[in-house]
């Protein structure tokens, strides 16, 4: 089996991504949409390392840890937002959320 | 190429020697009498009270952001692990600063009561 | 030390160095110091950010890249420190009574506006995708906080949590683009990555890359269609919030997105151009048809905001060195009297009224002349009437888009301001018009009446002398690496 080449790893990501943003405006749970960004968010890492790979420079591997640590960070902070507004409204679907005009 | 993993080897036989040795002399060594502390799962410790599988309470999510963001930030030091000889000093000041910084927002979390179990 | 890395690097990154300092030390402080004591905190974050402003001095005329060229310290990038300093330092002062009327807890939120500070600066340093993807990420994720701060409030929760979703779907987006213009040029540095990119202009996944970047940075300017957050965040976040959103987030993005563009994808000017020439009259016109319609002066201002955004586009559409010198004074200008009008809500805000309703303007000229003849100033400003900051700003922005041949685009701008005009003025018609008062007069206290003061003077400042910002903001321009002008498309 050959080797996957540089085409098949970006193929990969954009389907991911596509995949994500898809999950973005189908989804109609928030924690769900939560996983969705993070799956946009993957498929960009892996653009990053494929490319990098390609290009034998280490700048993509760099980039990604960053985005990790961001995600975390993002993830931890949108779960508590999250939370609160659970603890208000007992519903986690976006349309449910009317007391702004949407 | 191959004798790179002598060392390996070498590990892996003496770790599983050991473990084996352990069980089988321990087995042929101690006293066989039984009674019922001794089939409890942990001879010191409190015993189960209902099933493992089981629910986490809703406040258990404060303890799991702050574990995703202090671990997450490990990842950082994995690549200066690598490369710390050549950093050297310079390196080593950078990091404490770093984990300066994690310990001040730790230290907030703390005071401010995210740690406890309300 | 490592090769490539100096200590030189350290001196050029000080202000940062002392902001991120001054918010350890608010954090700090918001443990040690007895409940009651609290307040002082505010005193803290504006010692923090002056001593910021005074560490930017040495550098009023350096232009170096650091670190590899991971960070620029030029005057471009200085222009947008000093407008993020001084906006954080007025929002500061806002907060103080408000956080009193709400009730809520002044350390995280003075920490978290900090730290938004610190992205914000560090994006407009940003020559590399890493650097502004960590500037950009600071000040958004603080941001999120801050949106959602009012816990109590089912407004303040909404406006987080819908802020964070597109926020972070709009990341995912423009790390996207980031990567293929990475995989593309094999380098992040954006000035390497101008001169990589020089004859692939027909690479169609530059084009794509493109694309992806101007939606991402779209969202954070909130250029419709991508616009559909802000009314929602503006409304539901705690009013000094809003402001800074508005403002500093808002100029943080323009600056991230003339780095980007200007400097790292020149070769593509033709593409980013007809994008945001397209952008650029779309989101003035939907901005302001959707304002004329609103009630709430807050979502009103959001509107009004994204015309904003509009109008500033102009500037980047024309590229020139004219163009961007436009951008930066528009930007500065808008700062002023965008924080002015929020400090008239924030004043307004008692516990029996948000202060926010247009008829909670009803009289007020009666009840506060000060903040009505204020009010009165920044409404005429955001029209674009002389002799106000608004109308100077509105001008170089116009006559850039001559000079560079998109005679249309200063037209359709022209056309827009006077829309514009009718729920400005509205605003003026109830302060000085209708005579029924609601509720008692409101009281400034010391923090806002000099916040009032600062943009007053500002807006009339600036709009009588403009020759000194004028010439801050082109020497501030030039330091940017400037496209030689190219007319792609009129």
């Amino acid at each position: 089996m050959p080797a996957p080449s540089l085409g098949d790893y970006l193929a990969l990501s954009a389907v991911l991504f596509a995949i994500g943003a898809a999950g973005v405006f189908v989804r109609r749970n928030l924690i769900t949409i939560l996983l969705s960004i993070e799956i946009m968010l993957n498929a960009v890492n892996l653009t990053f390392v494929a490319f990098g790979r390609a290009l034998g420079s280490a700048d993509g591997q760099i980039i990604v840890f960053f985005v990790m640590t961001v995600a975390a960070a993002e993830a931890a902070v949108g779960l508590a937002i999250v939370i609160t507004l659970f603890r208000h409204r007992e519903s986690l679907n976006p349309d449910s959320f009317t007391a702004l005009k949407w | 190429m191959l004798s790179a993993y002598i060392p390996i080897a070498m590990f892996v036989a003496v770790a599983t020697g050991f473990a084996i040795f352990t069980i089988v002399f321990s087995n042929l060594l101690h006293p066989h009498k039984y009674n019922k502390v001794k089939l409890e799962p942990y001879e010191c410790g409190i015993e189960p009270a209902t099933d493992a599988r089981d629910r986490y309470s809703i406040r258990y999510y404060l303890v799991a952001m702050l574990f995703v963001i202090f671990d997450v930030e490990t990842v950082f030091m994995f690549p200066w692990a690598v490369i710390f000889n050549k950093l050297a000093l310079f390196g080593l000041i950078e990091m404490m600063v770093f984990i300066f910084i994690l310990v001040v927002g730790y230290y907030y979390a703390w005071q401010k009561g995210a740690l406890e179990w309300v | 030390m490592p090769a490539g890395i100096s200590t030189s690097d350290f001196y050029y990154i000080l202000p940062e160095l002392v902001l991120t300092a001054g918010a350890l030390v608010v954090l700090i402080a918001d443990v040690l110091l007895p409940k009651d004591r609290r307040a002082a905190l505010s005193w803290v974050t504006l010692i923090a950010l002056g001593a910021t402003l005074a560490s930017l001095a040495p550098f009023a005329s350096t232009r170096v890249e650091i670190a590899h060229g991971l960070i620029a310290v030029d005057r471009f990038a200085l222009f947008f420190k000093i407008l993020f300093l001084v906006a954080a330092a007025i929002t500061v002062l806002m907060s103080v009574r408000y956080l009193e009327v709400e009730g809520a807890s002044p350390g995280e939120y003075y920490f978290l506006i900090l730290c938004a500070t610190l992205g914000m600066m560090i994006m407009a340093g940003g020559i590399d995708l890493v650097t502004i993807f960590i500037g950009l990420e600071t000040m958004a994720v603080s941001f999120y906080i801050l949106a959602g701060f009012i816990k109590p409030s089912q407004r303040s929760n909404e406006a987080a949590v819908k802020y964070f979703l597109l926020g972070a779907f709009s990341l995912g987006i423009l790390l996207y683009g980031m990567s293929l213009m990475y995989g593309l040029s094999g380098t992040t540095n954006l000035r390497v990555m101008a001169t990589r990119f020089a004859g692939q202009e027909q690479n169609p996944l530059l084009v794509l890359a493109v694309i992806l970047v101007v939606a991402g940075v779209g969202f954070k300017i909130a250029a419709v269609p991508f616009h559909m957050w802000a009314p929602d965040v503006y409304e539901g976040a705690p009013t000094p919030i809003t402001a800074f959103l508005s403002v500093g987030s808002k100029a943080a993005s323009f600056a991230m997105l003339l780095r980007i563009f200007v400097e790292g994808l020149p070769a593509m000017s033709g593409d980013w151009r007809l994008l945001f020439y397209v952008l650029s009259i779309v989101t003035m016109t939907v901005g302001n048809f959707a304002a004329v319609t609103q009630s709430n002066l807050k979502r009103m201002l959001a509107y009004s905001s994204i015309a904003h955004a509009g109008y500033v586009l102009i500037g980047v559409v024309a590229g020139t060195a004219r163009g961007v010198t436009a951008t930066l004074i528009y930007l500065l200008v808008y700062s002023f009297m965008q924080l002015g009008a929020f400090a008239v809500i924030v004043l307004l805000r008692r516990e029996d009224v948000v202060g926010d309703e247009l008829k909670d303007f009803s009289g007020l000229h009666v009840r506060n002349p000060f903040a009505a003849f204020a009010m009165l100033l920044f409404m005429l400003s955001l029209g674009g009437i002389p002799p106000t900051a608004g109308f100077m700003g509105k001008f170089w922005l116009f006559s850039s888009a001559i000079d560079a041949g998109y005679y249309w685009l200063a037209v359709i701008g022209v056309l827009n301001s006077a829309v514009s005009l009718y729920y400005y003025v509205r605003v003026v018609v109830f302060m000085y018009l209708k005579k029924e008062t609601i509720g008692s007069e409101p009281k400034a206290t010391p923090a806002l009446a000099v916040t009032l003061a600062i943009a007053v003077a500002a807006t009339l400042i600036l709009g009588v002398y403009p020759r000194l910002l004028f010439e801050v903001a082109e020497a501030s321009a030039r330091t940017l690496g400037m496209v030689p002008i190219t007319t792609a498309l009129r």
